[in-house]
């Protein structure tokens, strides 16, 4: 197991450094300085504004100290937000970003395995076709579309719920954002467990347990259930980075004060340490639920132990 | 094999192909669109980016099939462009992803070794970078300009094909007739070009029709972001965008557009399913 951790970090710890590199790069490749629009900033203020945010050092010089404070876990002062360091929009922004993606997540991951399991059981019945077609259907719908379409059906026709805002500890506010960041992985979990459970269920350990007279439900729980669980837990890792993105959406849709809409209005502003920021702190939370769902896959499957 | 000759690869693709109707139906409307896509925007009156005062945000009519937009514009000719647009940019991006993980995979596979493992292990890293964030920090420290989007798509989208196109190729690099060809003398460049990628193909085609929707929403995403096409040229992202901030005087600005996506993805998708049976049977359900 001690193997299989060293060799993931060893690809963790790179893709890192690829991640860094590139936002260093971008930040410095830019044509012009982030002060260039403040024009008739005298060129004393601007020379010292300059070495506050240490523009004036040779750039490996700026490379290291970049590296230097994230380690420290210091993402640098927003340009924007005067006064204002990345880390504290983070610190506002991200819980809602970890309540309304993690909703969304254990959401999709209950009722998209739920149909799954009901259709490959109920194969060829109407258990099985109409979540299947709406599952076909919902793989296709990006999150951009579903979004204003939630909003237009729920919010505006109906008038059931609220079409945007925020306010923490009101679930009303908390229900379209989260089923239109949770559509697309509830179609798509449903149709891998689907394939999953029909694959495991055909198989002849299974048929062997049918065979010593267990009741269906012993042999789907105790026997069943793990193998068809795998592929969904290999899939945790790209549905996570999924739904970061798709929450850069519903967090500009819904008007949500979350890291996503920061990222979204710093990159319109172009305020490069704080999207900047946000891109590195994405890369090291995919690479780390990435190296999480490795290792639950690992514990898991004991083959993937052995091999590696 | 008796005397009479094989059916070739593509026939029997074909026969396979056509028993599906569901991948029939989807190639139709993806023909249909394109044919539109093409062919209303030089038959209609009307053009993308010229306002008509008199004529701001119409229901759809006999004039304006499906209305016009907040500044008069008529909608049906912006989704024809947008369509466009969209197709224009899956197609395109799509090809340069698909020859960029080609070459990367069967490389890979066929060299082996160091240069595999070298290979794949960039495979690995770039799989984990944020690239979604990524694209759009480029593209607001460059500016916004269409060939980046273009640039951008197609070189983060040739990681899933490099990793099939490597398996395909390991396993196709131990067969017998392989061995035959190589104790026959045949050459490296040879050896790929005669051998392994007309193997390769079907796998890449399917793969192919699975990248495009990816692209065309990707591209939708960035547009609906205001990162994409400029005004006044609209792509289907941008249509989107529109309509969900007219939502609420005008439905149909919204429902329209996000139809006319949803038809282009899902047919891709049917599509692509349906190529998967047709040109690789032994992965057939």
């Amino acid at each position: 197991m001690l193997r299989f951790i060293l060799r993931r970090l060893s690809i963790a710890i790179p893709t890192l450094l690829v991640i860094v590199t590139l936002a260093f790069t971008l930040l410095h490749a830019t044509p012009g300085g982030p002060f260039d629009t403040a024009k008739h900033m005298p060129a004393a203020i601007l020379k010292s504004i300059e070495a506050q945010y240490h523009l004036d050092e040779p750039l490996w010089r700026q490379y290291l100290r970049y590296l230097g404070s994230l380690l420290r876990g210091d993402l640098g002062p927003s340009f924007q937000y005067r006064n204002t360091s990345v880390n504290e929009l983070i610190r506002v922004g991200f819980p809602v970003d970890v309540l309304v993606g993690g909703l969304a997540l254990l959401v999709a991951m209950l009722i998209g395995g739920a149909l799954g399991l009901t259709a490959a059981v109920r194969r060829d019945t109407g258990w099985d076709h109409v979540p299947m077609f709406f599952a076909s259907l919902g793989v296709a719908v990006p999150v951009f579309v579903v979004a204003p379409l939630l909003i237009l059906i729920f919010a505006v026709q109906l008038q059931w719920l609220p079409s945007g805002d925020w306010h923490w500890g009101e679930p009303r506010y908390l229900v379209l954002p989260v089923t239109a960041l949770a559509l697309p992985f509830i179609a798509y979990i449903a149709r891998m467990t689907r394939g999953a459970a029909i694959e495991v269920l055909a198989s002849p350990y299974i048929r062997t347990a049918r065979a010593k007279g267990l009741a269906p439900t012993t042999i789907l729980l105790r026997h069943a259930l793990r193998p068809i669980l795998m592929p969904l837990v290999s899939y945790l890792g790209p549905a996570f980075a999924g739904v970061l993105t798709g929450s850069i959406i519903v967090e500009s849709v819904f008007g949500l004060p979350g890291i996503g809409r920061y990222f979204l209005v710093g990159a319109i502003n172009r305020d490069y340490t704080l999207v900047v920021g946000i891109t590195v702190l994405y890369g090291v939370l995919i690479i780390a639920f990435n190296l999480l769902a490795d290792l639950c896959y690992a514990w898991l499957d004991p083959r993937v132990r052995l091999q590696a | 094999m008796t005397g009479s000759r094989a059916e070739g690869l593509w026939a029997q693709a074909w026969r396979r192909l056509r028993r599906r109707p569901a991948a029939l139906v989807a190639l139709a409307t993806l023909g249909l669109i394109a044919l539109l896509a093409l062919l209303v925007p030089l038959l209609s009156p009307f053009d993308f980016a010229t306002p008509d005062w008199d004529a701001l945000r119409q229901r759809p009519s006999g004039e304006h099939w499906f209305g016009t937009d907040a500044l008069g514009r008529d909608l049906l000719v912006r989704i024809m462009w947008g369509c466009r647009i969209s197709l224009l940019v899956g197609l395109a991006a799509s090809l340069i992803s698909v020859l960029i993980g080609v070459l990367w995979g069967a490389t890979a596979g066929y060299v082996g070794g160091k240069t595999d493992s070298l290979l794949m292990r960039t495979v690995d890293v770039l799989y984990s970078v944020p690239f979604i964030p990524l694209v759009i920090v480029l593209t607001v420290l460059f500016g916004r300009s269409f060939l980046l989007v273009f640039v951008a798509i197609g070189a983060v989208s040739w990681l899933d094909v490099a990793r099939i196109v490597r398996g395909q190729t390991l396993s196709l690099k131990n067969r017998e007739f392989i061995e035959a060809a190589r104790a026959l003398g045949v050459g490296n460049a040879t050896m790929i070009r005669r051998h392994l990628l007309p193997n390769l193909l079907g796998i890449v085609i399917i793969y192919a029709t699975l990248t495009v929707p990816a692209v065309i929403i990707f591209e939708a995403f960035l547009s609906f972001l205001g990162l994409g096409v400029h005004a006044p040229l609209a792509s289907l992202g941008t249509l989107v965008a529109d309509g969900a901030h007219h939502l609420k005087s005008d439905p149909h600005l919204l429902t329209i557009p996000a139809l006319f996506l949803t038809l282009i993805i899902v047919s891709f998708g049917y599509l692509g399913d349906g190529l998967r049976d047709a040109l690789d049977p032994h992965e057939a359900r």
